[in-house]
């Protein structure tokens, strides 16, 4: 059977290298480092000059995160209210233990719904079960109506952002993706298309509209789920989410089950957060909300299905569960050094940069090679907590899961790494074997060599100087000196204070 | 006070050790360097070896038991003692250790927090005729928050020039182990670093972390970019009387 939908490479992240070694190939892509440069500092300027207007902002931050932290202490009670209210509002309930799962009711409605096509608001959870491609194997095929998502898409590429899934892309890239793809999957992109961002987005309206006029099924995500009265909310930019959310008779939303919010009072300080953190506008430009099926008014068939696909591994450390309060507004993504050079595929999953380096090891465990090197995918500098809306503390998460990293692959793994740090564990507790090792190091200070080191060997000096210079270490250390000094005569005299 | 020396810089960059002791004695203090000092253990702690770790805050508790305030010439390791110190007694389970911790917590500062608060200082008396840069480290900043402090002092200094470095905020890439973990993403860091170090005009780059220094000054060595690395202490030592003498130091 034919594909419907572009075909994407890689179709599963699994597998993928460790870090660094992806790390370097994306650093080597000089247009997408230039992309990522301009982009993430502009939208960074942007959140910061609305973010300072607010001048209760720290509390906000305290305030969404106790909420988060109580709804998810007490989250079966939260979600079986939530179960409650949306039946009572005449939707159907589904729960998924897993992508598979979750992706199967997909079909199975879809299917029930005589459809062989759904259209999809842009989503964090669909793209974390690869909905599309199970879709797409299932006969099904999945349109993207968000303009980044549609990109990425039509590029036959993967989302490296999770606010600006083509981060990556600029905008004579997207013509010409426009140009070669659009017309192989509905309607084809004029031929005098420009770059001008106001063109491309009218290609991308045209191409849509007949999308969101033929389908009988929508499929999104949501960024709150309210079990006070059972209501779903989606916040977006374009007015894309509000046609598929009010147009198809069968509405399909996926939501991961730390979304759930205990009250609708609750959404006043997120919908605050969100959107000043996210795409640092005051208030975002859509916010639908919706309680079950109302006959006639919007999709008569409501669905919801709540989707645990590792979210409980992550509830059950009490430490790493702060995770769960991520609100996906990609403040933490927009700061990164990191993430700035190297863009999202290195991160080998749709959560990239330090949210993603902190939640995918603990939703998918770390026995793969590139989910084991994700926490040590930063520099510890801290720039992410200060502008996380929901203070989730990305450093000391990334400490905790290197320490779990490290637990367990002590006894295969990490052999040289396992002598080093034994040793010097050793070393620095005792200051008798310190000084002693120090002798050593004085001693290569006073080796006639030139006081820089160039190519030095060994693991660790060889990936220094690869691109480092190293000193000497010095040839008499402070501490020698100082023994030096204060057992000489005459310098013992006592100052003024 | 206590010096709290830092093992990078005994080992490796004495000079500094040896301006902070200095600058601290001209402004009349009385310094003592407890002899069984060791390390932070910062670089355990942050690779995720916290049973090393502990062994170096236990180190640490009995090395400066007896200190009325300790001081330390690093952002880094000062920020690692008050953060990463409560944690690791916590994770021992030694509630003893964590009750030591706290108490030599409170009387632990880095460089800039002790001359600016408790000697109540930021005209130190120094002389350094030179363009200077600022880098703010970000363990300074972040986790030992010292605020503009070495700027309020740097400021001070007779004959200096401090002028902006652009995106001044941003990490340099060298974050401890990451920078041989990662080694191609720390270069690419430390390189964007070292060109807005060079951008600024400077002669030199200023930081309270001589870690960080490393790292901008390895990566400026190698590509011979035209910048040299200073430490902030360096700076204070410096008089009319006794000027800082590039090289001279080691």
């Amino acid at each position: 059977m034919t594909r419907r939908t572009p075909d994407v490479a890689p179709v599963t992240w699994l597998g993928m290298p460790a870090f660094p070694a992806n790390a370097k190939v994306q650093l080597a892509n000089d247009r997408q480092r230039a992309n990522l440069t301009h982009a993430t500092r502009t939208i960074r300027a942007k959140r910061a000059a609305v973010v300072s207007e607010v001048d209760d902002w720290e509390q906000l931050r305290l305030a969404g995160a106790a909420i988060k932290d109580r709804t998810l202490r007490h989250l079966d009670t939260y979600l079986v209210e939530f179960e409650k209210k949306l039946k009572a509002a005449g939707a159907t309930v589904h729960w998924a233990r897993d992508a598979a799962e979750a992706n199967q009711v997909v079909i199975d409605v879809t299917r029930a719904a005589g459809a062989d096509e759904v259209v999809k608001v842009k989503s964090m959870a669909t793209q974390e079960i690869e909905l599309n491609e199970a879709l797409e194997e299932a006969g099904i095929a999945a349109w993207e109506t968000d303009l980044a998502e549609l990109i990425v898409q039509l590029g036959h590429d993967s989302p490296s952002h999770i606010l600006v899934p083509a981060i990556h892309r600029n905008r004579s890239e997207i013509r010409e993706i426009f140009l070669t793809e659009m017309g192989r999957y509905g309607r084809a992109a004029p031929d005098d298309l420009t770059d001008d961002p106001g063109r491309l987005a009218e290609a991308a309206r045209i191409h849509l509209r007949e999308k969101f006029l033929r389908a009988k099924v929508a499929v999104s995500g949501a960024n709150f789920a309210v079990a006070e009265t059972g209501t779903l909310v989606v916040v977006e930019s374009e007015g894309n989410g509000r046609m598929c959310l009010t147009l198809p008779e069968t509405l399909i939303t996926v939501v991961g089950i730390e979304k759930v919010l205990p009250t609708f009072a609750d959404l006043e300080v997120f919908l605050k957060l969100l959107p000043r953190s996210s795409t640092g506008e005051r208030m975002n430009p859509y916010t639908t909300m919706w309680t079950g099926a109302h006959g006639l008014d919007g999709p008569r068939d409501v669905h919801v299905v709540l989707v645990d696909n590792g979210r409980t591994n992550a509830l059950a450390d009490q430490f790493g569960r702060q995770v769960l309060r991520c609100i996906r507004c990609s403040a933490c993504l927009n700061i990164c050094p990191v993430y700035e050079r190297v863009g999202g595929h290195a991160y080998g999953s749709v959560y990239p940069g330090p949210i993603g380096a902190v939640l995918t090891p603990q939703l998918r465990g770390h026995t793969e090679a590139i989910d084991a090197s994700l926490p040590f995918a930063s520099s510890l500098c801290g720039a992410c907590f200060d502008v996380c809306p929901v203070r989730i503390e990305i450093p000391d998460l990334l400490v905790h899961l290197r320490r779990q990293v490290v637990d367990e692959h002590k006894r295969g793994g990490l052999g040289l790494e396992r002598l080093a740090m034994g040793v010097l564990g050793e070393v620095m507790g005792n200051p008798h074997s310190l000084r002693a090792a120090q002798i050593a190091s004085t001693l290569a200070g006073k080796l006639p060599i030139p006081g820089i080191g160039r190519k030095l060997p060994g693991p660790g000096a060889s990936a220094w100087t690869t691109s480092r210079d190293l000193p000497m270490p010095a040839a008499e250390t402070f501490t020698q000196w100082w023994r030096k000094r204060s057992d000489a005569p005459g310098t013992d005299e006592e100052p003024d204070r | 006070m206590s010096l709290f020396i830092t093992c990078i810089n005994d080992t490796m960059f004495p000079h500094t050790g040896r301006a902070v002791v200095s600058v601290l004695e001209r402004l009349g203090c009385e310094v003592t360097v407890p002899a069984n000092q060791t390390c932070c253990g910062q670089m355990f702690t942050n690779s995720g070896w916290f049973g090393e770790g502990v062994k170096s805050v236990r180190a640490f508790v009995r090395a400066f038991a007896d200190a009325e305030v300790i001081v330390g010439p690093s952002g880094s390791c000062v920020g690692s003692v008050r953060h990463q110190h409560p944690m690791l007694a916590d994770d021992a389970g030694d509630a003893g250790l964590r009750h030591e911790v706290d108490q030599i917590v409170a009387r632990t500062r880095e460089l800039s927090e002790f001359i600016v608060d408790d000697l109540g200082l930021v005209d130190v008396g120094a002389h350094f005729p030179h363009t200077v840069t600022f880098h703010p480290t970000c363990h300074s900043v972040r986790v030992a928050k010292v605020g503009d402090r070495p700027q309020q002092l740097l400021r001070a200094v007779d004959g200096i020039t401090v002028v902006d470095l652009p995106h001044a905020e941003e990490c340099c890439g060298f974050g401890g182990t990451f920078s041989v973990k990662n080694p191609d993403v720390s270069a690419a860091m430390g390189t964007d670093k070292v060109a807005h170090a060079v951008a600024s005009g400077a002669e030199y780059v200023v930081a309270g972390d001589n870690s960080c220094l490393l790292h901008i000054g390895g990566l400026a060595h190698r590509t011979k970019a035209p910048i040299r690395t200073i430490h902030l202490a360096e700076i204070l030592a410096s008089t009319q009387d006794a000027p800082f003498m590039a090289g001279a130091a080691r």
